[in-house]
């Protein structure tokens, strides 16, 4: 009836476990209290939950996010907290079985539910905005590509408290991860949340690659597109065709796994080879996916808080297309280790050099940004400033692994650790963070505090090097990563220091929240409040608009004339907001529940093939196409937001417009 | 509570002094033999030309950062410059030329250090033939010329090049000493080589630089490069052992066991390791001399395989 479920498979032993669940229930019961106390159940669903609004459901992404962050952020500084123990005989606290749970979550959790739920986030707040568009191009599939996320991101977090994860790292490498080696439900609660969450990130490339192209305002020519949009483009473009690569890989694996078949298994003719060139012909471009799209945050914060145009604009167009386009040239250098000849490693190590120049222009470009500007040090330059340093360091340690003979020595070593964490928190983190700061007001219709902001900046800037320069050290000495207990004495200083990194860290994220906390607190004083929309007197056409924006984003589209659409109007005394009218009706997708079905089912159907539960997983399949079938038969899909509705809307901005003024 | 926190503060003081000591003696960066040599000095090389370019970089954000801040109204402010070629060119340009240099000696190093190329010394000396196993969660080394073997223990005459050739009967491995250089994975079915020599007695840290599951943290052995007599000495030491290394006993060394301690065995019987490749390929292994596949005829075919 319940397939390999059992009572034994709840972690009732392990105390961590217990008093984790235990938290995470209070939290849980308590939240779910005030939400009912308060009666917020019917507005949470008729206004988030089912929302195709890309503002709402860019907050709700950056909920998940925050969430993700703290589950693997609390993977990592147990890591360190075990590696800080675990010396000459002492096992530490946390067993293999256990910590090689935390790990291969950590990486998962960290890049699939953190890193590209954030970046969804600030692509669905800012790109119809920038472009001038009213909503993306289809905005059903915006708020099914959320639900897939965050079912998968709850299935991964099931997997504490009902069985156990994956043991195999976040990539789950064959033979290790086949059922030979892992008969156990982990690798297939890998499975199904990689899986489900790739359906959600494939809709969501296509959905933004159709915006961006299809739907930027009139007179927007393809380099008067903000450079945000052109990182998000190139963005989808990997995504579309990178993810499905990771889904065959993940899905062969799955068939290995459910139908004993041999694509990756060492008998029978299968070849793990097979798996890790699959693997990362998806893994490179998505680091790419990951840090393009931080490039274009500060692309857009640099000129702003430098009062200054962007540097180079052109050169930072075609070094994105550049980089994108190499990002598929380069996936061997993750295994110049398996043995391939001298002339394919030089190839791929060669190409990933490549990348280094673009990616170094880019940096140039930030830089002479400033050059002869007025740099405002707010918050959110911090961050830009932090990652020109911080990018700078962790690139030219990647450029020392691109070469395969020292990539001999530092493959796989804790070197290789310090380094992806120095361009992933360095470029990838500290760009959404910057983002986010930078975005907010946009979003939430007031600011973020400033001096929280730059406290959060302090701790994470200072708490990486401290975090990770040991660990380049650690890497020349030879410690290799995933590592559970060592009896090196060289080592142990090291880890020690590295583990008071990870404790600056924390303090980083505590500010992070008190910041959010306190910038909801004191929301409505008036230094706070964004009433003018354009808080930063920034360039581009998101800060025409009022913030939050209503639901339509512009009563009026825009016609762009140049880049900086937004700053050219300003300077030309240009209302791009056509305030005043005439107003025309407005047409808007309706609100919808099928994504959240599609969602739930998906949910269920993982569940139940992780466990074998053959009957559930059969209902919840017919559920996910019948919710399918259901919502292409509605046509009752749009409505009309009245012109007059239109009217009182704009005109209630252009009141407090002119107050703003007049005082 | 004062003293106490004075002796903490003390005892951080130490360890921070201690820190760059040990830099001093990190294992890659100190290596004992050629081929880490040659590495060491690749690392430094790339670094240092690097460095040309990333420590003016990060010199010129600080700087522009704090000349061109708001509240100093006496630096220049041009609100509309946004491109010049002269930047343009240098900015293209001297990476590119970095990256030039970087990828000559890329391309060389790669076939210099090609870790299947005999080493330059083996065409004086004859090489010591290894063979390397990677098993849950051990090294088994049979050493075929002399017909003994080894469980997490490799011993190696110092100057004498190693050829080792490299498999594994369980998950993926890399087989790594971080003081005589380059590393290179075990897969169950394939032969991977490497070419090491040891120039400096020593007992090194050999392990694992690929996770393969429960057990991969002790899945270390030690490296013994000792002078030809003393190797010579430790080949007798291990032909006196009683154990064998035969069918039945490779299956029970083979079984998952983590920890495991080190073993020696007086004779190896038949070709195992042909044998342990074979059976991931219908029987056949390739002969490296002429990269041809052959049958192998195995001498252990009472040998309990697992799958």
């Amino acid at each position: 009836m319940l397939g390999r479920l059992s009572f034994a498979d709840i972690p009732v032993d392990v105390p961590i476990l217990v008093g984790t669940f235990l938290g995470v229930a209070i939290i849980g019961i308590t939240v779910l209290g005030l939400i009912t106390y308060y009666g917020k159940w019917g507005y949470l669903w008729k206004e988030w939950f089912t929302s195709v609004d890309h503002k709402r459901l860019a907050i709700m992404y950056v909920v998940v996010g925050l969430l993700a962050l703290a589950r693997g952020f609390a993977d990592a500084i147990m890591m360190r907290t075990q590696l800080a123990l675990a010396y000459a005989g002492n096992p530490g606290y946390l067993p293999p079985h256990h910590y090689d749970q935390i790990f291969s979550a950590h990486g998962t959790i960290m890049i699939f539910f953190m890193a590209m739920v954030i970046m969804t986030a600030l692509f669905n707040l800012i790109v119809p905005l920038q472009i001038g568009a009213r909503d993306v191009a289809f905005p059903f599939l915006n708020n099914l590509s959320f639900w897939m996320t965050t079912v998968a991101f709850a299935l991964i977090n099931l997997s504490l408290f009902v069985g156990e994860f994956s043991q195999c790292g976040w990539l789950a490498y064959p033979p290790l991860s086949e059922t030979q080696f892992s008969p156990g439900v982990g690798v297939d609660y890998y499975i199904w949340a990689v899986q489900l969450s790739g359906v959600g990130t494939l809709l969501t490339g296509v959905n933004f690659f159709v915006t961006i192209v299809k739907m930027r305002a009139p007179g927007m020519t393809w380099m008067k597109l903000p450079v945000f949009c052109w990182t998000a483009l190139c963005a989808c473009v990997l995504i579309m065709v990178a993810f499905p690569v990771l889904t065959v890989a993940v899905a062969l694996l799955g068939l290995d796994r459910y139908f004993g078949m041999h694509f990756f298994t060492n008998d029978g003719g299968g070849n793990q080879m097979l798996y890790l060139d699959l693997i990362w012909a998806w893994g490179h471009p998505e680091v790419y996916i990951l840090i393009i799209p931080a490039f274009g945050v500060f692309s857009e914060v640099v000129p702003t808080f430098s009062e200054k145009p962007l540097f180079g604009y052109a050169t930072m167009v075609y070094a994105t297309c550049a980089i994108m386009v190499l990002s598929f040239l380069v996936w061997v250098h993750h295994f110049f280790t398996m043995g391939a000849g001298a002339d394919v490693n030089a190839f791929f190590g060669i190409m990933t050099m490549v990348i280094s120049i673009p990616t170094g222009v880019k940096l140039f470009n930030w830089m002479f940004t400033m050059y002869k500007g007025r740099v405002e040090f707010h918050a959110t330059m911090y961050w830009a400033i932090g990652f020109m340093i911080t990018f700078s360091i962790g690139g030219m340690t990647g450029v020392m692994m691109a070469i395969p003979a020292a990539d001999f020595v530092l493959h796989n070593s804790l070197f290789l650790i310090a380094h992806f964490h120095n361009v992933i928190i360095g470029g990838v983190y500290f760009g959404y963070v910057c983002g986010m700061n930078f975005w907010a007001p946009k979003a939430l219709g007031f600011k973020f505090n400033e001096a929280w902001g730059k406290r959060a900046f302090w701790c994470w800037f200072v708490g990486f090097y401290v975090a990770f320069m040991p660990l380049y050290v650690l890497g020349f000495d030879g410690m290799t990563r995933r590592m559970n207990h060592y009896d090196n004495p060289a080592w142990y200083p090291w880890m020690l220091v590295a583990e008071v990194g990870a404790v600056l860290i924390f303090f980083g994220i505590a500010c992070q929240l008190i910041q959010i906390y306190v910038s909801i607190r004191d929301r409505n004083l008036a230094e706070n409040v964004d009433v003018t929309g354009d808080p930063w007197n920034a360039r581009s056409l998101e800060w025409s608009t009022s913030s939050p924006p209503p639901p339509y984003n512009f009563a009026i589209i825009p016609h762009i004339h140049e880049l900086d659409a937004f700053m050219h109007d300003k300077e030309n005394g240009i209302d791009t907001r056509h305030a005043g009218g005439p107003y025309e009706p407005i047409h808007m997708p309706k609100n919808t529940a099928a994504g959240f079905f599609i969602g739930a089912f998906s949910f269920v159907l993982g569940f139940a093939a992780i466990w074998y539960i053959w009957w559930l997983a059969a209902i919840a399949l017919v559920g996910v196409f019948a919710t399918v079938i259901a919502r292409s038969a509605n046509h009752d899909v749009d409505y009309y937001i009245p012109a007059e509705e239109v009217a009182r809307i704009e005109n209630e901005h252009s009141r407090k417009l002119m107050a703003q003024a007049a005082e | 509570m004062r003293t106490k926190y004075l002796k903490g503060v003390a005892r951080l003081a130490g360890l921070a002094s201690v820190l760059p000591l040990a830099g001093c003696q990190l294992d890659t960066l100190d290596p004992k033999g050629p081929v880490g040599d040659q590495i060491r000095h690749l690392i430094v090389e790339s670094t240092v030309a690097m460095l040309i370019v990333v420590v003016p970089t990060i010199i010129l954000v600080c700087y522009f950062a704090w000349k061109y801040r708001a509240s100093n109204t006496e630096a220049e402010y041009l609100p509309k410059w946004s491109h010049s070629n002269k930047i343009e060119v240098a900015i293209w340009g001297i990476p590119t030329l970095i990256i030039l240099f970087l990828a000559v000696i890329t391309y060389q190093t790669c076939h210099s250090l090609d870790p299947y190329r005999p080493l330059d010394e083996e065409a004086q000396t004859k090489p010591l033939n290894v063979e390397v196993v990677a098993l849950d969660w051990k090294w088994l080394f049979i050493y075929p010329d002399e017909g003994i073997a080894t469980v997490n223990q490799l011993a190696i005459p110092v100057n004498q090049p190693v050829h080792f050739v490299i498999t594994s009967d369980a998950v993926m491995n890399s087989f790594f000493i971080p003081r005589l250089g380059s590393m290179i994975y075990a897969m169950a079915g394939m032969q991977t080589q490497l070419h090491l020599m040891a120039t400096e007695p020593g007992d090194y840290l050999g392990e694992s630089a690929n996770y393969s599951g429960r057990g991969f943290s002790d899945m270390k052995f030690r490296t013994l490069a000792m002078p030809k007599d003393q190797y010579d000495a430790w080949v007798e030491k291990v032909r006196s052992s009683s154990d064998q290394l035969d069918g039945q006993t490779y299956a029970r060394l083979a079984a998952p066991s983590e920890a495991e301690p080190v073993k020696y065995f007086s004779h190896v019987e038949g070709n195992l390791f042909d044998t342990i490749v074979a059976k991931y390929n219908n029987g056949m292994v390739m002969d490296k001399s002429t990269g041809k596949m052959i049958q192998v005829q195995s001498a252990m075919s009472d040998m309990n395989m697992k799958e």
